[in-house]
């Protein structure tokens, strides 16, 4: 899905933190990140995804191992400049309660000393962008908020500054499950007009697979695989990583494929034009639930318009899952990179 | 009530002399606890020695700490002052390096990482969001000093204690009682007043006014 030809944005190398006390959070952990790509770090709690993102903007100073950002050695920039470079966006939100929402998003211009009309034009656009009208908002305090509405401010203040960069620390975290698909689907939407490098932190598989170009899996401060959604569902490189993906790994292997990857010609029975039916466009998922909730081994399959468009069987998911595994075997090589396993 | 009436000029006079020793004592004393306090929350160990030499002052008996000062600093105002602001320092102290250290850390953090360098941290994040603890200090230590400059008038300060010394000294219970009742109307406009000050700050930045 990346650009065709894939530039560094961000490079780790060899990087450990180990802090005061003797606790490695993080240990040799040796990664790349691509200009434009969403890479999603996952892992359980304590599994050392914060520190790893905050040693990209210096938060944290590495024990050991270097970081490079747009090819150059971080500890060679100026710290607070190459923080109003990155946009960041903490795990709890972190809105001033005492600025208003246009404060808190015209933070990082002021700080670069933007002049006001150039600040405010800026906060206009971008609450624009993510869906909050400009009249009704700017003026608010974050108590004021809804947590969904304070996950778009938070979103917008990072990226203020217009960084090429994007540290994210499970921004959707604390959101109830509806409004978080909303923000997944905007978060996507968004990506695709701006395209910037985004380090995006959770530590729930989901939502990495939803939105994540690649996922690299943390278990113990060390780095267990790197991947696409579907190289890691399918091939977990090692135990943990199975544990993480989580016993319904075809499950949501099945969910990343639309019922078009599975779709057969019509047999030579003429479908139950009364009973279920699925779109073309559903996923894998929705035809494998919808097979077992009313008990058969074939479903037909429409356009959107409700014409007739062939149909998807169970033996046919079966071959679109092998077929699934079997097609990104030769892609695995990007699966080793960086492990230390 | 007759008695004030009958004495308005003079009453009015020495409640003008206690508000200005009251609140020149007050200035002082937080131009000296705020850069301290402040320090405290910077240099956590130097909370001990710091309070713990405030909270010395803080419990000498008033009346002792003013017959104390006056070998050194003579009768009047000066020891009156400096008195006043030794006994405030730990209430102002207390409440700046608290109100400092009690922000939020995932906010200093966030202020950190969006490339706030540490003069810009403390004056747009920490201090707006410590105001309305350093201001209860402030309520609290105002009070304490319109109080205690009562007391002062027994070492020549001036001020409504006059009143009160003179009408125990003369037997009239009249002027006591106004002493008193003037002293009580002060402190409670003065608190009054920070009060507002404290919500219309709190409103302004947004931070719940500290509850006291
Ligand atoms: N400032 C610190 N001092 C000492 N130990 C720390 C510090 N910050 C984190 N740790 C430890 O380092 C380990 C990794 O922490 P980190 O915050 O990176 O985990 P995480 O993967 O982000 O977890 P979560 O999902 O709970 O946020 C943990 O064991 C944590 O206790
Ligand atoms: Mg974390």
């Amino acid at each position: 899905m990346s650009c065709s030809s894939p530039t560094i944005a961000i490079t780790l190398d060899r990087v450990s933190k180990v802090y005061p006390g003797g606790h490695v959070a993080v240990r040799d952990v040796t990664l790349n990140i691509q200009t434009g790509e969403v890479l999603v770090l996952v892992g359980t709690s304590g599994s050392g995804k914060t520190t790893t993102m905050k040693m990209i903007n210096r938060l944290v100073e590495p024990t050991s191992g270097s970081i490079r950002v747009g090819g150059e050695d971080i500890s060679k920039i100026n710290p607070i400049q190459l923080r109003r470079s990155i946009g960041y966006v903490i795990q709890e939100i972190g809105l001033f309660p005492h600025m208003t929402v246009a404060k808190n998003i015209a933070l990082v211009p002021s700080l670069k000393g933007w002049p006001k009309p150039r600040q405010n034009e800026r906060v206009a656009e971008l609450l624009e962008l993510v869906g909050l009208p400009p009249d009704q908002y700017a003026k608010k305090h974050p108590h004021q908020l809804s947590g969904g509405q304070k996950q778009r401010v938070g979103v917008a203040r990072a990226l203020a500054g217009d960084p090429d960069i994007l540290l994210m620390d499970e921004p959707f975290g604390a959101l109830d499950p509806i409004t978080r698909g909303q923000l997944h689907e905007e978060f996507l939407k968004l990506q695709r007009r701006l395209r910037k490098t985004i380090v995006f932190v959770t530590h729930d598989m989901l939502e990495a697979i939803r939105l994540a170009e690649r996922i690299a899996v943390m278990d113990g401060g060390v780095l267990e695989q790197v991947g696409t959604p579907r190289e890691v569902l399918a091939h977990p490189a090692t135990r943990r990583v199975a544990d993480l993906v989580g016993a319904d790994a075809t499950l949501k292997l099945l969910g990343l494929c639309t019922v078009e990857q599975a779709l057969e010609a019509l047999g030579a029975e003429s479908p139950d034009a009364l009973g279920p039916v699925i779109r073309s466009g559903d996923s894998l998922k929705d035809a494998l639930l919808t097979m077992v909730a009313c008990g058969r081994a074939s479903l037909p399959v429409v356009n959107v318009d409700g014409t007739l468009r062939g149909r998807v069987t169970l033996q046919g998911l079966q071959t679109a899952l092998a077929g699934q595994e079997k097609d990104r075997r030769p892609q695995g090589a990007a699966r080793g990179q960086g492990t230390h396993a | 009530m007759t008695y004030l009436l009958a004495n308005g000029p003079a009453v009015w006079r020495l409640s003008v002399q206690h508000m200005e020793i009251a609140g020149l004592s007050c200035l002082l004393a937080i131009l000296i606890a705020f850069p301290l306090g402040v320090l405290l929350s910077r240099v956590r160990w130097l909370t001990g020695p710091v309070l713990g030499t405030a909270g010395i002052f803080y419990t000498i008996p008033s009346l002792a700490l003013f017959a104390l000062l006056i070998p050194i600093l003579g009768l009047g105002m000066k020891p009156t002052v400096l008195a006043l602001v030794l006994y405030s320092q730990l209430t102002l102290i207390r409440n700046t390096a608290v109100g400092i250290s009690e922000v939020d850390p995932a906010l200093v953090e966030a202020a950190r990482g969006m490339g706030m360098t540490g003069v810009q941290r403390f004056w747009r994040v920490e201090m707006p969001l410590a105001v309305p603890v350093v201001l209860a200090g402030v309520r609290t230590a105002t009070a304490m000093a319109i109080g205690l400059t009562t007391i002062a008038a027994y070492i020549g300060a001036g001020g409504l204690g006059v009143l009160i010394f003179q009408g125990i000294s003369t037997a009239h219970t009249d002027q006591v009682l106004a002493g008193a009742l003037v002293v009580s109307a002060i402190a409670l406009v003065a608190d009054l007043v920070l009060a507002l000050l404290q919500r219309a700050l709190g409103s302004v930045t947004g931070v719940r006014a500290w509850a006291s």
